[in-house]
């Protein structure tokens, strides 16, 4: 029961949070001094054809009432027609929806393997220069945003030493009838290795630049966590029982060091999905943050209403599942 | 004589320095019998047993000495092995039941682990094992209880099962560190008693770590005074309870409470005893470093 | 081991010593660029187009680090871009350490229906994309040095708040903070001389690494074209420049990213490096 009450009172917050941010979109980019309709037509349109768009977009009504119309239509389901692309909002948000989950996903593996790895090596290796090296390399990856990793990576991995793609989703020269948009997985689903191989290839620097900084807050905080966990009295209660250090670490310590680190990269995991809207125009990538980076350029209200939208529904969901993960993994919690 | 756990001349340092923990000390425990370290806090009886059991912290490190399991000299082994022989042939009672169970393993899996893992059992004889010995502790309903986690049990429950655990490979040695210390008064007792029923059915020798000479004169048969990690007098419980022959020791039972009269007035131990045992411990020290 | 005190002071006096030396380059970078610059950063020389660093072959004098596809020198717009950077990184730091500062503060230790609605707003901004509400908000001021700094404000305020407000509460569970209400001291001063002080280091190095988050996101901005206008050379602008002649002219790219990088990186270190000096707890 009590659980129930939590949820309830989650989407209650939620809803409040997704409804401030959608008013607060719709007031900016309704006080944007450039006219998205005229710049849609061709020079020497007349003030009345310019009027008549408006009328057709709803941008001639307040903006109150343009806020009621536009609520009523989301509620339906419809968030409008890009002024720029003229196709609906829903399709072109959810087509792109795909490309920008999978690297975001891609990275925070990335991230969980490389900090996990750091945190491990570290704590098997505590006190020694190899720990002080972990912890140098960890405390600059987390200094520098991944922007400036994304630039890194590809000045190394694409100029200097040209092994990885720095640009794109897939090579131009594959041509596979994809029935979803979902690339990774369904190149997966239909054995098409090569082809999964390809967009593995492309994700990789991105994926790369987003997950260094991530990489490195695990690797910081598992550590410190798996240190103290290592102090206490079950573990060295295993270790009399005859276990080495290494089980020790991994089967006694590291459930219960986990567990602070999963909330963390909850909130980390929305700030690397932030960072894909320009680590995607940085390698030229089809996604969503590509696109939406388009859409304020052009001034598509109803675009980038939706993609902010949609953004800030991918945050919450993301907070509520990494909770939910909580919960299910700490047995104090789920049998409370 | 030379019991089957043989401790000779082990001084024990703080890392990096002369600073002794441990002064030379030595111990012999004979198969079976138990054995009590007793001192006040910080004169070095865990270290003893840590050291025995390979888990002092890092910052400690055992300068010279041999600690002899069963024949073998513990420190000369490679450590993987060491671990093994330790996880073999001893087990640890720890302090306090509350941190001494991971919070995130069940029950079952914490008694049985060592059995699987280390001595090679089969996994369903392992878990019938458990059964057993949680039945000889006391524990009823043991499928529930192995299917809990530590927190759903109380403080006095979790201590049986570390009980039932540290018996459970049939060890020879158990070092049992203050076991009842962190546990209410009434649950004390019954621990002490359980401690005693276990080691009398399975003959196991035990190395009792403790600061209270109440309890050492209810469970121990010989007994350890140490002071600055060093010990000033081994002897028979039953000698030591007559009359102790170490001034310190004395002075350290007069400033116990007696069960029998727990209103006669305590005395603490007087200066000059504290000063002429610091003097004595402290004695061999300067040659001791030069040695080094 | 003992000294582990000492080991962490002495490798954050290395740590404040290396940034801070570089942080100071920069800034006097910044104040001689018109006495120290080779050449006019805004002088295009068409022969000059692409000519790489000075021990490459085809180098000139006076482009010691090359020159881009306009012929412009890059050492010289490196040292002019310093002053955006900087200015950038003050005013924009400076006021958003203010904002977040005060807003965590109050939040944090007056409670109630003041928390409530910073912690609803917090909630609401940490629900935009950075980058992208930067973006937006650009659109919306319209290019240039003010707008960005506005931008950075708006946006990143929630960092200071979100930290202050929770070390802000735990301060004021203490019992100093009691006892100086008991001694009769009003909430507003408590505020300002109990909690304030305790908070200052946390908030010494936010605001140290804030300013290099102010550099980077005006170079985000001039990434996509939405920084200030193209006659004040910044280092955002030379990277995104560098970035489309990347195969044809790496210098362009590298020198300013280098720049960038190590400032950015400094200003964390700095900030850490402070904390650490006056965390009363390691001192």
């Amino acid at each position: 029961m009590a659980l129930f009450r939590t949820i309830l009172l989650r989407l209650l917050t939620t809803t409040i949070t997704l409804f401030g941010v959608a008013v607060i979109v719709f007031v900016v980019i309704r006080v944007v001094p450039g006219n998205p309709i005229a710049m849609m037509l061709p020079p020497g349109a007349t003030d009345a054809d310019i009027a008549r768009l408006q009328a057709l977009y709803g941008l001639d009504k307040s903006i109150p009432q343009q806020f009621v119309i536009w609520l009523t239509g989301v509620m339906h389901g419809d968030f409008g027609t890009s002024i720029s692309l003229r196709q609906p909002v829903l399709d072109l948000v959810l087509g792109r929806l795909p490309a920008t989950l999978e690297l975001s996903i891609f990275a925070l593996v990335i991230a969980v393997v490389i900090g996990g790895f750091m945190a491990l090596t570290g704590t098997r290796l505590r006190g020694t220069r190899v720990e002080a090296g972990i912890d140098v390399a960890n405390g600059m990856a987390l200094s520098v945003p991944d922007f400036l990793w994304g630039l890194i990576l590809i000045l190394l991995f694409g100029v200097l030493v040209p092994i990885f793609h720095i640009s794109g989703r897939i090579s131009p020269s594959i041509d596979f009838p994809f029935m979803t948009n979902f690339y990774v997985f369904e190149s997966v689903a239909r054995g098409r290795f090569d082809i999964w191989a390809d967009l593995l290839a492309h994700m990789f620097m991105p994926a790369l630049a987003l997950a260094i900084p991530l990489a490195a807050i695990i690797g910081q905080l598992l550590k410190q966590s798996l240190k103290e966990t290592m102090h206490l009295d079950y573990v060295t209660l295993s270790r009399t029982k005859g276990y080495g250090e290494n089980h020790v670490i991994v089967k006694e310590a590291l459930p219960n060091a986990v567990l602070p680190t999963l909330t963390l990269i909850g909130v980390q995991f929305t700030f690397l999905i932030g960072g894909t809207v320009i680590i995607e125009r940085l390698f030229s990538y089809e996604g969503l943050g590509n696109m939406a980076i388009d859409a304020v350029v052009n001034r598509d209200l109803p675009l980038i209403q939706g993609i902010v939208i949609l953004f800030a529904l991918i945050f919450t969901v993301v907070n509520l599942v990494v909770d939910m993960t909580y919960a299910a993994l700490n047995p104090r919690l789920r049998h409370a | 004589m030379t019991g089957f756990l043989s401790i000779r001349n082990l001084s024990v340092v703080l890392a990096g320095t002369p600073h002794r923990l441990l002064r030379s000390v030595s111990l012999d425990l004979p198969a079976g019998e138990v054995h009590g370290l007793v001192g006040e806090s910080g004169a070095g009886k865990s270290m003893i047993g840590k050291a025995i059991l390979g888990i002092l912290p890092r910052a400690i490190e055992i300068a010279e000495g041999e600690i002899l399991l069963d024949g073998q000299d513990l420190l000369q082994l490679p450590p993987a092995e060491r671990r093994r022989l330790v996880g073999k042939t001893a087990a640890l009672i720890p302090q306090d039941p509350l941190t001494a169970l991971n919070p995130s393993r069940r029950i079952g899996p914490q008694i049985t682990d060592r059995l699987v893992d280390i001595l090679g059992w089969k996994r369903a004889q392992a878990e019938a094992r458990a059964v057993e010995l949680l039945a000889e502790v006391h524990i009823p309903d043991a499928p529930r209880v192995m299917r809990s986690y530590p927190h759903e049990l109380s403080g006095g429950m979790r201590q049986r099962i570390l009980i039932a655990s540290a018996f459970a490979a049939e060890p020879k040695l158990i070092v049992a560190d203050e076991p009842t210390t962190a546990l209410d008064v009434t649950v004390q007792k019954q621990i002490l008693r359980l401690i005693a029923e276990m080691q009398s059915r399975h003959g196991t020798a035990i190395l009792f770590v403790t600061h209270d000479l109440g309890v050492v004169s209810k469970v121990c048969r010989s007994l350890s005074v140490l002071y600055g990690g060093k010990v000033v007098e081994e002897t028979e419980v039953r000698a030591f309870f007559r009359g102790p022959k170490h001034a310190y020791s004395a002075a350290l039972l007069a400033a116990t409470p007696k069960y029998t009269d727990p209103d006669t007035s305590l005395t603490p131990v007087p200066a000059e005893v504290i000063a002429a045992v610091q003097a004595e411990v402290e004695a061999a020290d300067g040659e001791w470093r030069h040695v080094r | 081991m003992l000294d582990g005190r000492s080991a962490i002071k002495r490798r954050a006096g290395l740590r404040l010593w290396l940034s801070g030396g570089w942080l100071l380059l920069i800034v006097l970078a910044a104040i001689l660029a018109p006495w120290i610059s080779p050449q006019d950063p805004l002088a295009q020389d068409l022969f000059a187009a692409r000519t790489p660093p000075f021990w490459e072959a085809g180098s000139e004098p006076g482009f010691w680090l090359g020159a881009d596809s306009l012929g412009r020198d890059v050492l010289t717009r490196i040292l002019y871009g310093a002053r955006i950077a900087l200015i950038v990184a003050f005013v924009a730091g400076t006021l958003t350490c203010a904002v977040g500062a005060a807003l965590g503060l109050i939040a944090g230790y007056f409670r109630g229906w003041a928390d409530r609605i910073v912690s609803r707003l917090v909630d609401i901004w940490m629900a935009f994309p950075p980058v992208l509400f930067a973006i937006l908000l650009i659109a919306v001021l319209g290019t240039g040095l003010t707008s960005i700094i506005i931008a950075i404000v708006v946006i990143d305020w929630t960092r200071f708040c979100r930290v202050v407000r929770a070390e802000a509460m735990n301060q004021g569970q203490m019992d100093y903070v009691a006892s100086a209400q008991v001694a009769g001291m009003s909430r507003l001063r408590t505020m300002w001389a109990e909690i304030l002080p305790n908070v200052l280091p946390t908030i010494v190095a936010l605001l140290s690494l804030e300013m290099g988050i102010a550099v980077i996101v005006e170079a985000i901005l001039s990434f996509v074209n939405l920084s200030i206008s193209t006659d004040s050379p910044t280092w955002g602008g030379m990277i995104a420049e560098g970035r489309t002649s990347i195969h044809q002219a790496w210098w362009v790219l590298v020198f300013p990213l280098l720049t960038l990088f190590l400032t950015v990186l400094s200003f964390s270190q700095f900030g850490e490096g402070l904390k650490d000096r006056f965390d009363p707890v390691l001192r």
